[in-house]
């Protein structure tokens, strides 16, 4: 199929574009975010402010954002990733030199109207550099040890930037979006292995270089990975964000305390209950029935998600969309495992129930961009 | 873009395996957070249900409004006030010093306060609340309040604190309250937690601490449930306090008030009792102190003022206090030799001046001596030559024995300090004590009141109350607790004939109402409330021969330490006794001069309910009596029952 075929011939037009839109994804993104400004209703005490109402407008906008996005043909899309990424990396540099520092970090730059958090950008950039770089480059050619290389620096150069903000959940974010990305296209195993092997290398490293001058973390970070291996050694002080979600979580039961009936959440026991620990809340109030269901939605969109991809013949486009899918997983898997207490305490939002604009846009523009390979893929 | 169909379906294929790989494996992931999930929610449900609980709840205790004290009339002794404090609870602070350097700018807190807040919470659990600041005006209370959310931690409370609006006239008797000391905690067994609250009040001394048990109430519970940094959201469940036990005690406010007065200046003691029922009407002892100091914290300059005054305020002398009764005493001597039929009721004794006796002399306090004494002038004139004859008569075991049933050398069960034994010696009391013999010098000096006897106030009240009825009155300060009346009791018969009580009474109508008597100078010119007494002014020191030689007897020509002790007991209506009094002022000097003139003035306030009428004293002294009168620092006892606060 020529490159005037595939454009004439499968494509829709216009507007009529948004009949070819993956709705089930949107709809289980609507579920999703409602449950979130459900939850957000609560943890207010029964408000629409300060959260709900923002959130709400945001998700709009968001809406707004994706539906656009997924009306730019992708091969648009391509064309820019390099532009996009570049841009990112500029914007990472700028918060490093000209960031505001809020809690301890240095993560985003006031434009004025808004909070500009580049390390959110950057992990939708990423894995569009990436999966462009992988359709430019020939099959034959992905294993490479060169080839590998040029997307091991891709990838390390925004990795660094965040960790010096220092932002550890979105470096982790990062490295897995971008290692996932290089395996979906085909990289062989044998260098997955090695970084495996290369990664408990590290790990050991990490820990044997505490407390000696080039130890690679922080001390808060030490301390979280601490308290997450054993969280009652210090219950009140840093284990106190894991040990209070498990009980609240705990103390939800098969359904829950009902609506607006969690005393954990509610009477600030957990910390930002509204932003990464807004989980403990919902399975506080709804129970299991409602953290599996939470789960079902986010498993029903990879699913759709993955099955777009791999109907879809332009491998750009596949890339794409299971990178992106793959981001949101993470963002989920590792909220989630923190909550339950199976990961350390990293800043890692649920994706569109958490209270924040940044992460809600980047997610929505990644749907966006999933819309349009979805909407653009060749019949 | 150009590239051949079957490299694009050979990738497509390899990105579609991959995809397939990895969306399984993000499902697999997700089977994993499910039962994940499961199991914290499901299986472990009960453990964390319960853990959330006492997350959120938080049991509390409500200190109980202690029992307030009234006087025989209704009037307030002690109460309680308003106290706003700040505490902090080191559990919920990370930081306690930069807390606690916040709070100092909003209200007065120095240095030294946060380092002993800090030593403090060091000590004491985690859990348990400090005190921080104690008796705050409601505007920093309110700033405190206001600013809470900045200061984790702190808690602005407000709970009752002890006030006693009378401050100096009750000091000795209803004592004081204070913080709960370790030692204090060390001497109780299974404290009541409610001690463990800080800055719980105990009482400390007197009445507040007798009746401790009654007087602090039982603490109540609240269930509260609070959010992760302490705070209050809402209450669950409240067992209400119980308040202690209120107390009324016999005093009468005003006659305490008039007794303190009089008695300032001084460093003496008074008590005025009831002869009908026991009653302590008035128990003074001057000086006094503010007990209120000490409820907030008495300063250290202060509080060495107090412990340093050679007048010793601290003390309470009319019941701790014991002195030598003197001549007060010589009812009891002469009670002895009658019961015992030594002496006939006319018989009369030669004074010469001195009993020789034992190569030694003993001197009456008249050199030149009364000449032939009987009974009734004995006592009217305080011979004492007189009564080193009973002595010799009737021995010391009879002295001793007539003493104690007169209710000297015994600890009366009234609820104060330190309440003293006294002494009334007996020769086996002097062999265990002194390891020597009774020698018949020590009965002669007994029969004056002298040498080893002692008394208290109180307990030359209660006696004279006993010669005044003939019953065995025992004093009593509580008259209800919790509103139910204790039983008052006039006293068993003595078993005194009453011809031998009715003389010695007449002798002691004689001292205070006829001429020649040692108390005629303080006499009551109103018929219906005249009083019968005796004086004493007892050594604190032994008159050397050389003093005696060189003439030096003027109790003014001696420092104050070394000056007698001036004494009167007295009952009054003569007629128709009600009250009995005792009044010791410390280096007084003669019993007639310094302690009459102000056992007369009592007796009258008792007698008249107030501040007598001129009309009740001897026309000739009226115009001192009347502008010594007027300068009495009396108040007004109906002014500080409405005043509840004055800080």
């Amino acid at each position: 199929m020529s490159y005037l075929e595939y454009n004439l011939k499968s494509v829709p037009v216009g507007p009529s574009k948004l009949l070819y839109l993956n709705w089930a994804v949107v709809l289980l993104l609507v579920a999703i975010a409602s449950i979130g400004f459900l939850m957000l209703y609560s943890v207010a005490g029964g408000s629409m402010n300060p959260w709900a109402e923002p959130q709400m407008k945001r998700f709009a906008l968001g809406l707004v954002l994706m539906f656009s996005i997924a009306l730019i043909p992708t091969w648009f899309l391509r064309n820019i990733a390099g532009l996009t990424y570049a841009i990112c990396i500029v914007l990472l540099l700028g918060v490093e030199f000209f960031g505001s520092t809020g809690k301890g970090a240095q993560r985003w730059i006031d434009l004025g109207f808004m909070r500009l958090q580049p390390s959110e950008l950057t992990k939708i950039t990423l894995v569009l550099f990436l999966a462009a770089y992988y359709d430019w480059l020939d099959m034959k050619k992905v294993s490479r040890p060169f080839w590998v290389i040029i997307p091991v620096l891709i990838i390390a150069v925004p990795t660094y930037l965040t960790l010096r903000q220092p932002d550890l959940g979105t470096a982790l974010l990062l490295v897995f979006g971008g290692g996932g990305l290089m395996f979906l296209a085909g990289v062989s195993w044998m260098y997955f292995a090695a970084v495996i092997g290369a990664g408990v290398g590290i790990v050991v490293g990490v820990f044997k270089s505490r407390g000696t001058d080039w130890q690679f973390l922080k001390d808060y970070q030490y301390r979280r990975i601490d308290t997450f291996l054993d969280p009652s050694s210090d219950p009140l002080g840093a284990g106190y964000h894991i040990t209070q979600s498990k009980i609240a979580l705990g103390s939800g039961g098969w359904t829950g305390r009902g609506y607006m009936q969690g005393t954990q959440s509610r009477l600030n026991f957990l910390p930002e209950k509204h932003t990464d620990f807004i989980f403990t809340t919902l399975a506080e109030e709804f129970g299991f029935v409602g953290g599996i269901s939470l789960l079902a939605l986010y498993i029903g969109v990879i699913v759709f998600c993955v099955f777009s991809a791999i109907s879809n013949k332009d491998r750009f486009a596949s890339l794409l969309t299971l990178g992106i899918a793959l981001t949101f997983f993470l963002f989920f898997a590792v909220n989630m495992s923190m909550v339950m207490g199976l990961a350390p305490v990293v800043g890692v939002p649920l994706p569109l129930v958490s209270y924040g604009g940044s992460a809600m846009l980047v997610l929505m523009i990644g749907f966006g961009l999933i819309q349009s390979a979805h909407v653009h893929r060749p019949r | 873009m150009r590239r051949s169909p079957k490299d694009t379906e050979e990738s497509a294929a390899i990105v579609s395996r991959r995809g397939l790989i990895l969306g399984g494996g993000m499902v697999a992931f997700a089977t994993v957070l499910g039962t994940r999930m499961r199991h914290l929610q499901v299986n472990q449900a009960d453990q964390f249900r319960l853990l959330a609980e006492e997350n959120r709840i938080n049991i509390r205790l409500l200190p109980p409004p202690r029992g307030q004290i009234f006087d025989r009339n209704g009037l307030l002794i002690a109460g309680n006030e308003q106290n706003y404090r700040v505490t902090i609870i080191r559990d919920e602070v990370d930081d306690p010093e930069k807390v606690l350097n916040d709070l100092s700018r909003l209200i007065p807190l120095t240095r030294k306060d946060i380092n002993d807040v800090l030593e403090e919470m060091g000590r004491r659990s985690r859990l348990v609340p400090v005190t921080v600041a104690d008796r705050l005006s409601w505007e920093d209370v309110s700033q405190v309040a206001v600013n809470a959310p900045a200061l984790p931690g702190i808690t602005p409370e407000f709970g009752l604190s002890r006030f006693y609006p009378r401050s100096d006239d009750y000091a000795h008797i209803v004592g004081y309250v204070g913080p709960v000391s370790d030692y204090d905690l060390s001497r109780i067994q299974n404290p009541d937690p409610l001690l463990q609250i800080p800055k719980f009040q105990l009482g400390k001394t007197g009445v507040e601490n007798k009746f401790e048990s009654s007087l602090r109430g039982k603490a109540g519970t609240k269930r509260v449930e609070v959010n992760a940094v302490g705070r209050v959201m809402r209450e669950l469940g409240r067992e209400e306090a119980t308040k202690g036990d209120t107390l009324q005690l016999t005093i009468d406010t005003k006659l305490q008030n008039f007794v303190q007065a009089r008695l300032s200046g001084e460093s003496a003691a008074a008590v005025v009792i009831d002869v009908t029922n026991g009653d302590l009407v008035a128990i003074g002892s001057a000086p006094a102190f503010d007990p209120n100091k000490f409820v907030r914290g008495i300063s250290v300059a202060d509080y060495s003022s107090l412990t340093e005054s050679k007048y010793r305020p601290l003390a309470n002398k009319a019941v701790q206090g014991t002195y030598p009764p003197g001549s007060t005493f010589k009812m009891v001597t002469a009670l002895a030799a009658l019961e015992a039929e030594e002496i006939g009721i006319e018989e009369t004794i030669y004074c010469g001046g001195f009993t020789e006796l034992a190569n030694r002399r003993f001197h009456c306090w008249k050199r030149g001596g009364h000449g032939k004494m009987n009974l009734r002038d004995s006592l009217k004139q305080s011979c004492d030559v007189y009564y080193y004859e009973l002595a010799q008569r009737v021995g010391i075991e009879n002295i001793t024995k007539m003493a104690r049933r007169l209710g000297l050398g015994e600890r009366h069960d009234v609820p104060m300090s330190a309440v003293a034994k006294g002494l009334t010696p007996t020769k086996a009391w002097k062999a265990e004590n002194r390891g020597k013999d009774w020698v018949i010098g020590d009965s002669l000096n007994a029969s004056i009141g002298q040498g080893f006897v002692l008394a208290s106030p109180l307990q030359l009240a209660v006696m004279t109350a006993r010669l005044a009825t003939g019953r065995a009155v025992s004093p009593r300060l509580v008259k209800a607790v919790d509103e139910k009346e204790l039983p008052a009791t006039t006293g068993e018969p003595l078993g005194l004939a009453k011809r031998t009580l009715d003389y010695i009474r007449d002798g002691m109508f004689a001292v205070s109402n006829e001429s020649r008597g040692t108390a005629y100078r303080t006499r009551i010119a109103d018929k219906t409330k005249r009083m019968a007494g005796k004086t004493g002014t007892s050594q604190v020191r032994n008159i050397t021969a050389a003093e005696r030689r060189a003439g030096v007897f003027r109790n003014e020509d001696l420092p104050w330490e070394r000056r007698d002790h001036a004494l009167f007991v007295g009952f009054a209506p003569y007629d128709n006794p009600r009250y009995a009094i005792s009044v010791v002022v410390e280096h007084g000097g003669g019993g007639s001069t310094a302690a009459a003139p102000i056992a007369r003035d009592i007796i009258l306030a008792a007698q008249f309910d107030g501040i007598p009428p001129l009309s009740a004293y001897p026309s000739s002294q009226r115009g001192r009596i009347r502008s010594a009168l007027e300068e009495l620092p009396i108040n007004d006892p109906t002014d500080g029952a409405t005043q509840v606060s004055e800080a």
